[in-house]
């Protein structure tokens, strides 16, 4: 039915040797074609997602700038200590995601479900530690909104810290409102990851991924990445400028 | 060079026995689909369903401005019924429009492939759209929204109590679609082509959809976040764009405009895609200066990003900003000056017919070209103190948006909806359709752009006696207008059952669509095809029909 | 044939009513229909081209007279022709335009000042003479004047069609408009950014006057105190005096003669201490310290409204001397049992009530007016 006056050309897959493999897509006709293209998605994908960070992140600078000192206090309130254990295991998490790519490249199933499982955990890791820094925003009585209270800022306990006056202090709440936002959204992102990756874990574990596609896993590696990176600009800004020394 | 206009005998055309419409049946089949052209048709219905609840909103309005007292319906609803008509037209009718009904069912054939890169993102993109439409619809039965489709702060965040949430919630799940459907579009015109397929072979439909859907990928993504900031200031409150709590509401205006005005281009672009196939197909002529149009596709999305900020010249924004914004925005028109007259040139030596496509694209050409224009008038910093915010504004967007854009899509589909269904529709009748709709068209909205220049404002309710017979006659032309959109609903369907049967090619184009069966298999091609003629080789055509053992059925 | 009588009327009034553009009000008029004009021309000369264009080539070379197409490229002479023509024509109006703006928004020095505090749905005219006004403006002819306008609530925008000006009016900040009218008589104001329920209702009326009726009406609407007046009152209530007293070693800067002049900040930078600034800092104290001050003045957000900033920023303005806060101070003495009990704001503890008074530095009482501030000179009425 089709036009004989189209020339057409015959599919390709008998030089490669695999006649038409399980995982090569109806549409595509090589299956460098289709690794490619999910390539290009993913990376096309990570763009927007660049863009969607981006409103917040132009929010953060504008009031850093118009209220610096009620910044630079909030700022100093956040735990160093657990900010950089996480910035350590969500890079950790990113050496093990490679790994896993790694070995579903060398098609080496053990280590592809050792890492995908090193991954999660790390991923839980982050999140666990996560919640307690916001347990104890919720402590200091550091959440925007009615329970917001600016003590801490116009008496503070730390002898290096100016104390504010109670307008600025205020405005320390804009602060943790861009905190919230900024690191919810990018846990919301861990959290979207690590429910993909339970899913891959699974069809790993069933023997997917190890039999030369790798694109899943290759296209989740730029994912889990580009999450990694989210948090390493905003654990700088969030926690590191302006700060005290050793607080 | 030369070619033969020798449309095929369509009494002899019969239709395929097996083709994307009857290879499965079943709703499972059609709400779990892969293939694109069944997407298509999904997206078609949806997106013509909530263009008729937006034009009965718009007629509502019209209704409403006949007299100068506010005496149809009540303020609050007044203004719930603009919010929604702007949500409902932007949002739900006229993103998704062309890519997703027309783009998403042409693209993957004319660069020869057999789906787009992404099936089932696809199929998430449509179902994204049907979400994003039941949270509006949701918001729309539960009272409405009423802070404008521009969601201003700080009314939006802190002075109405109307479910701006769930509204915002249904443009930002809308959003996501528009983005996977950009993302899909940009790695398949990248990944997808077949051998042959130079960019530069590529019909000029794909470089307008290419271009509108780089700005679908990068801009959605900042309307997104701004609307979490105000779902989330509604929620929390913490004043991010709320004066008095040392917010800004400027801040909000700005990241809002950055997705926005980028969004008019998202709207426009793949218009243009559609005028340029239907002026070469009908003066049977390659579209004169392919690179210019091309590159002018490229550079109107490039510059599209600079210019947000004419939207706030009057908004307390520097002069020397507001200098820097009205240059870039007479940079930005240039591009589409390019076209029109690339496409006026297309006509020159051309050998034209005037089916209904054709007809759009002339009403087209006309309508943008004006709406264009008063853009220029608003784009200049002093003029657009006067005109800003007035019905000025109103009418040059009614231009571009409908006297343009809908126009466009409406040539869209006429044109490939031989190539869809397997059926022509009845061609006086959507000859009448096309010259009513211009008229309705001019008749409603030129008097606005007189009574703008008067000072009439935007979104009242109410306005000044002085005002009334400029309105009243715009109402008119609502009412004819109006008739101009119902009679496609009416003669579209009926032509699915009684049409004439279409054959391959109809309209003798060139396109790789064209050289497939209407309607297609599920598969486009049973090989893929090898592109060895440029874009728009009528010279190709002729041999080719001149040697074809046409097989149908 | 015989035209309906009804009809007949229904035209004439509207032709005589209304042109197809707003009267002529203002002195700016002329300049922007000049430019309306100019835009229409090429918009039509544009819009000939195209349809001369299409209509021409569809009728010469329909499939009838031309059934063979010839196929054309391209030519990058008439791209570049039809690139540079309108590009060279958009570049006039980006010019043109932007002489024109930069004419509507930069203010004259010598303007009258009239604040317009927008809120829904209503606009609120104040006079630097104290007249009060709600959805009218009365103003002199071949006078300029200027509106410094906010809101107190949500966007709103205050347009004037027959001055042809148009500016938002926008929540925490001053935005100014000028214009110069040029003709007497009744224009409509708008309100052109949609701010709610009541939009299409928040409309007024602009009266233009001769000059001499202009003063006929300025005093016999005056409720008898100026705004500067008003802040007086304000500012003795609210306890400002406490720390802004004028003496060398007081816990404020001084306030005599601060408006329009070039403040050092804390931080370091160098800021014009407008109308803008003035009421930033009574709302957010800390983020503009003077230097060589601590920052300790308390946020008067929430307690003063902008009708009361625009009071307080109108007698800093006037404010020339010490010896009007020294008056203030004398004021605020007097009823020290009331103002002590009644002031709400939290700093105004008494010390400032035990101040000596201190010796002006020199500019005397009702010294003449600061240069380019004009106060309508109307009995009554005081002029600083």
């Amino acid at each position: 039915m089709d036009s004989h006056a189209i020339a057409t050309e015959h599919g390709e897959q008998e030089l490669h040797g695999e006649a038409h493999p399980a995982h090569l897509r109806h549409h595509f006709v090589t299956v460098d074609q289709q690794r490619e293209t999910a390539s290009f998605g993913m990376w096309l994908f990570l763009l927007t997602e660049i863009m969607f960070f981006g409103g917040l992140f132009m929010a953060y600078l504008l009031y850093r700038n118009w209220y610096y000192d009620a910044f630079v206090a909030s700022s100093n309130t956040l735990g160093i200590g657990l900010g950089t254990t996480n910035t350590a295991v969500l890079i950790l998490s990113s050496f093990t995601m490679a790994m896993g790519v790694y070995s579903a490249e060398i098609r080496n199933r053990k280590g592809l479900l050792i890492s995908l499982s090193c991954t999660i955990l790390l991923g839980l890791v982050f999140l666990g530690i996560k919640s307690v820094e916001y347990h104890e925003k919720y402590v200091e009585h550091h959440i925007p909104g009615a329970s917001f209270s600016i003590e801490d800022f116009v008496h503070p306990t730390d002898k290096r810290d100016v104390p504010l006056a109670p307008d600025m202090a205020q405005h320390a709440q804009l602060f943790f409102f861009l905190y919230f936002a900024m690191t919810g959204m990018h846990a919301l992102h861990m959290i979207i990851g690590i429910s993909i990756l339970f899913v891959l874990l699974y069809q790993a574990w069933h023997g997917a991924y190890v039999n030369g596609h790798t694109s899943t896993i290759d296209n989740f590696g730029l994912y889990w990445h580009f999450v990694d990176i989210v948090w390493i600009f905003l654990f700088p800004l969030l926690y590191l400028i302006s700060r005290h020394p050793l607080h | 060079m030369s070619t033969i206009v020798a449309l095929p005998d369509q009494e002899t055309a019969r239709l395929p026995k097996l083709s994307y419409l009857n290879s499965e049946y079943g709703l499972k089949s059609w709400l779990l689909t892969g293939d694109h052209k069944r997407i298509a048709m999904l997206y078609l219905i949806s997106i013509t369903f909530f263009f008729f609840i937006g034009g009965a909103f718009a007629g509502l309005i019209r209704l409403e401005l006949l007299t100068p007292l506010p005496d149809l319906v009540a303020s609050d609803t007044y203004n719930k019924l603009f919010t929604m008509h702007g949500v409902i037209m932007i949002f739900l009718f006229l993103v998704p429009s062309v890519p997703a009904t027309v783009g998403n069912f042409v693209i993957p054939i004319m660069v020869g492939a057999k789906d787009l890169a992404f099936p089932k993102i696809n199929l998430l993109s449509w179902y994204l759209y049907i979400a994003g439409a039941c949270f509006l619809v949701f918001a729309l039965l539960n009272g409405g929204v009423d802070t404008g489709w521009t969601f201003t702060t700080p009314l939006s965040t802190h002075y109405v109590n109307t479910h701006v949430i769930t509204a915002a919630m249904g443009v930002f799940i809308a959003g996501f679609s528009s983005i996977f459907t950009g993302l899909n579009f940009i790695v398949t015109i990248h990944r997808m082509r077949c051998p042959g397929m130079t960019w530069f072979r590529l019909p000029l439909f794909c470089w307008s959809n290419y271009a509108a859907s780089i700005l679908m990928v990068l801009g959605t993504p900042v309307l997104a976040i701004t609307l979490v900031l105000v779902m989330l200031e509604r929620t929390v409150g913490i004043g991010v764009f709320d004066p008095t709590k040392g917010g800004d509401p400027l801040l909000f205006q700005h990241l809002f405009w950055f997705y926005s005005h980028p969004a008019v281009y998202i709207m426009i672009l793949p218009g243009m895609g559609v005028i340029s196939e239907v002026i070469s197909t009908f003066s049977r002529k390659r579209v004169f200066g392919y690179t210019a149009v091309a590159f002018s596709s490229v550079a109107i999305a490039v510059f599209g990003f600079f210019v947000w900020a004419h939207h706030m010249f009057i908004m307390g924004v520097s002069n020397y900003s507001a200098l820097v914004f009205s240059l870039l925005t007479m940079l930005v028109a240039v591009p589409s000056a390019i076209k029109i007259f690339n496409w006026a040139a297309t006509l020159y030596k051309g050998s034209i017919t005037f089916e209904t496509p054709m007809l759009y694209a002339f009403g087209f050409m006309g309508l943008f070209t004006i709406g264009g224009l008063t853009g220029v008038f608003l784009g200049s910093l002093g003029m657009d103190i006067h005109l800003t915010e007035t019905y000025f504004i109103v009418a040059h967007f009614h231009f571009v948006m409908v006297g343009g854009m809908l126009m466009a899509y409406l040539a869209g589909v006429h044109f490939w909806w031989p190539k869809m269904t397997g059926r022509m529709y009845p061609e006086s009748m959507s000859q009448l359709s096309a010259v009513t709709t211009f008229i309705g068209f001019i008749l409603t909205f030129f008097p606005q752009f007189i009574v703008g220049y008067l000072g009439m404002p935007r979104r009242y309710h109410a306005y000044p006696p002085e005002f009334q017979v400029l309105n009243v006659l715009s109402t008119a032309g609502a009412t004819v207008l109006g008739i101009g959109y119902l009679l496609p609903m009416l003669y579209m369907p009926w032509s699915l059952k009684y049409g004439k049967i279409a054959g391959d090619n109809p309209w003798q184009a060139t396109g790789l669509e064209w050289q497939i069966q209407s309607p297609p298999l599920t598969e486009n091609f049973i090989d893929i095809p090898v592109m060895d003629h440029e874009a728009y080789d009528y010279d190709w055509l002729e041999h080719k029909t001149a040697h074809e053992v046409t097989t149908v059925g | 044939m015989h035209i309906s009588p009804v009809l007949w009327q229904f035209l004439v009034r509207w032709l005589t009513n209304s042109a197809l553009f707003p009267p002529e009000a203002s002195a700016i008029s002329p300049y922007m229909d000049a430019f309306y004009f100019f835009l229409i021309a090429i918009s039509a000369v544009g819009m000939i081209a195209v349809i001369i264009l299409v209509f021409g080539f569809s009728i010469m070379y329909r499939k009838e007279k031309n059934p063979v197409a010839t196929q054309i490229e391209g030519s990058t002479l008439l791209e570049a022709t039809w690139t540079i023509i309108p590009l060279a024509l958009f570049m006039i109006c980006f010019v043109w335009g932007a002489l024109l703006y930069f004419r509507i928004y930069d203010p004259p020095t010598n303007a009258m000042n009239i604040y317009i505090v927008g809120k829904q749905w209503m606009w609120k005219a104040e006079h630097p003479g104290g007249q009060h006004e709600i959805d009218s403006l009365h103003i002199p002819i071949n006078r300029q004047v200027q509106l410094t306008m906010i809101s107190q609530d949500v966007f709103h925008s205050f347009s004037i069609p027959a001055f042809r000006v148009k500016r938002e009016v926008i929540p925490g900040r001053y935005s100014t408009v000028w214009f110069e009218a040029t003709a007497t008589g009744t224009y409509h104001l708008f309100c052109t950014q949609y701010c709610g329920t009541d939009h299409s209702a928040m409309i007024g009326e602009i009266v233009a006057m001769t000059p001499e009726d202009y003063q006929k009406w300025a005093s016999g609407s005056t409720s008898g105190a100026s705004l500067a007046q008003n802040g007086e009152r304000l500012f003795a209530s609210l306890g400002c005096n406490s720390c802004h007293s004028g003496a060398a070693s007081a816990r404020g800067p001084n306030l005599a003669q601060v408006y329009g002049s070039q403040l050092q900040l804390a931080d370091g930078s160098t800021v014009t201490a407008n109308d803008a600034f003035l009421r930033e800092t009574i709302l957010n104290p800390s983020t503009r310290v003077t230097a060589g001050y601590a920052p300790i003045m308390p946020t008067y957000q929430g307690q003063v409204s902008e009708e009361g900033l625009i009071d307080l920023v109108e007698y800093i303005k006037n404010l020339n001397s010490n010896y009007r806060i020294q008056q203030t101070l004398t004021t605020s003495q007097i009823a020290s049992g009331q103002a002590g009990a009644s002031s709400s704001s939290p700093g105004s503890s008494s010390p400032a009530m035990n101040y000596r008074p201190q010796q002006t530095l020199g500019a005397g009482q009702g010294g003449p007016a600061k240069a380019g501030k004009t106060a309508p000179s109307v009995p009554g009425t005081v002029n600083q």
